[in-house]
């Protein structure tokens, strides 16, 4: 680069020119930002959000207390106990996630040999305190009702993968 | 008037402040506004993970690998399935491999556009960030869309990836890749000629190419001192032998130099996407060793002899042979190894994490004495350091 362009550019701020006008150019683009709580951002099929104890189309429980879920867990945040129920099946009496310690890896859903315990497409669970993060069975249960159009339409979708 | 001497002045830069990416207290002795001494002082962020893994089988201990270095999750998984293979003496179908190439290079781009844009944001440039996270985001989409979740995908898997990529997910990124480098230049020109951007990194933290190997230096921190070191060619694992890409190298050694050294690599990483998913065959993406990896789902609830392995690997794990091993990837910061000792059981017997950041953040004082107080910054940028990995 000669000294007379390398002079001109100097004194002419051209590059810092240059770059403005490269972000003066972007005050014309499609906008890039989302309007949160109204409007959101895709998700796909295979996402991995609150959890959710899954039914039968009967209404009965999935879980059989085989606590592969408990196992597999690396973070320890599941803890089941079970007892065999009045018609003689194996049913669990407690199953608590401690959506605090729990880190989101999926294996529960992926070792659940009955698509029982899933990972749903919820992120919005955040609370205003610990305690209600403390999941038991009725609340887990609770979501696998609430949840259970989109869970199913998501394992359909991705069940060639899995 | 007789002269006074003035004491050196000691201040903690940290651990909350926010050049300091992320938890590093570090005590600055300055002699005026001259750093005389810099001490790094790590260990806010230490989890134990090492000690963890001991007590968590081969599949539980990925997760933890993507939670180290929290900007390069799969490349870290990668170095640790790629130990637990080799003790294994196993195999992983082409189809694996590329996907696993394919999501490292996406993985360097992810980091490198952090790094460069926070470095940018460091010595005054705030722009460059907002848009770099603009394409972090279509990034982590597809982190999203392959193992669903955006960061800690807890993907890779002993005998190759744990699901194959949606239908449409190739093209997607393939699209991507192509229009990718403009984005690039776009940064560029608010950047690499840009003379404030370029006072405060040309001749800032400079290493020769000796000291950056004496220091241990890997990655471009290497790379930008002149010295063409990447394990992708060096000591080329999975399919890197099969794709064609340069090793972008620096002259000066200094912050500058390394940041051009990023942008090229990013360009690469860009190019060996379209080629990884242009070669990438059909097949299966995982091992077909029920000894090690679970069955395919349909088959688990059809097959009794599947179900007992599905129980038996989600239970205790699969066992590797006694033996130690050390394998290293290139990680975008530089050389990520996992030293594995196996005594035959389910559980690793240890597991030694080799975290690039480390060696990096050692040479701060070496890197930062007699320069201005206001060069930290740029020199902690340009050393890409996160603070999961340091700590561990």
């Amino acid at each position: 680069m000669s000294v007379i362009t390398r002079a001109i550019r100097t004194v002419f701020l051209l590059e810092l020119l240059r770059g403005m006008s490269m972000t003066f150019r972007y005050l014309f683009r499609k906008r890039q930002t989302i309007n949160y709580p109204f409007e959101k951002g895709p998700l796909s099929p295979r996402f991995r959000g609150e959890h959710a104890l899954r039914r039968y189309p009967n209404g009965e429980e999935r879980c059989i207390a085989c606590k592969l879920c408990e196992a597999v867990c690396p973070a320890q945040a599941i803890v089941i106990e079970s007892e065999p129920r009045e018609d003689g099946s194996r049913r669990t009496t407690r199953y608590d996630i401690d959506m605090t310690k729990c880190i989101y890896c999926g294996l529960c859903e992926e070792a659940c040999p009955v698509d029982a315990i899933v990972e749903g497409p919820n992120f919005e669970f955040a609370t205003e305190t610990r305690e209600e993060l403390y999941y038991n069975k009725d609340k887990l249960l609770a979501n696998g009702d609430r949840w259970e159009a989109e869970i199913a339409a998501n394992l359909k979708a991705d069940a060639k993968y899995r | 008037m007789a002269e006074v001497q003035v004491a050196n002045y000691t201040i903690n830069f940290g651990p909350q402040h926010p050049a300091a990416h992320g938890v590093l207290r570090l005590v600055l002795e300055l002699d005026g506004e001259v750093v005389d001494r810099a001490d790094p002082h790590i260990g806010l962020l230490h989890r134990g993970t090492e000690k963890l893994i001991e007590h968590k089988s081969y599949t539980q201990a990925i997760p933890y690998f993507d939670r180290l270095d929290y900007v390069s999750m799969m490349c870290q998984e990668h170095a640790f399935v790629l130990a637990a293979e080799k003790l294994l003496g196993m195999d992983v179908p082409p189809r694996g491999q590329y996907i696993r190439v394919l999501f490292s290079e996406i993985t360097r781009i992810l980091n490198h556009l952090l790094n460069i844009t926070t470095h940018a944001m460091d010595v005054g440039a705030m722009t460059p960030v907002l848009w770099g996270f603009e394409q972090r985001e279509i990034l982590m989409e597809y982190y999203e869309r392959v193992s669903g979740a955006r960061m800690h995908a807890n993907y890779f898997r002993v005998g190759g990836v744990h699901q194959d990529l949606p239908d449409g997910l190739a093209d997607d990124m393939y699209e991507w890749a192509g229009k990718f480098p403009k984005f690039i230049d776009e940064l560029e020109t608010l950047l690499t000629e840009n003379r404030i951007f370029k006072q405060r990194n040309v001749d800032i933290g400079v290493v020769s190419a000796e000291d950056a190997m004496d220091w241990g230096f890997t990655g471009v921190m290497l790379r930008g001192s002149n010295v063409p070191w990447d394990l992708r060619k060096s000591q080329p694992y999975e399919v890197y032998p099969e794709l064609d890409f340069d090793i972008p190298v620096g002259k000066h050694g200094d912050c500058y130099d390394r940041y051009l050294c990023r942008i090229e690599e990013m360009h690469q990483s860009a190019s060996l996407m379209r080629q990884c998913i242009e070669k990438m065959p059909d097949g299966p993406v995982i091992a077909d060793d029920h000894k090690v990896v679970p069955p395919r789902r349909a088959e688990m609830k059809s097959s009794m002899e599947a179900l007992i392995h599905h129980f038996k690997l989600h239970t205790e794990g699969f066992n590797v042979p006694e033996g130690e091993v050390y394998t290293a990837v290139e990680a975008p910061k530089g050389e990520f190894g996992v030293y594995l000792v196996s005594d035959g059981g389910s559980k690793p017997y240890r597991c030694k994490i080799r975290a690039p950041g480390f060696p990096h953040l050692q040479a701060l004082e070496f890197l930062t004495k007699g320069h201005m107080l206001a060069d930290i910054p740029a020199v902690i940028g340009s050393l890409d350091i996160v603070f999961g990995e340091v700590d561990r």
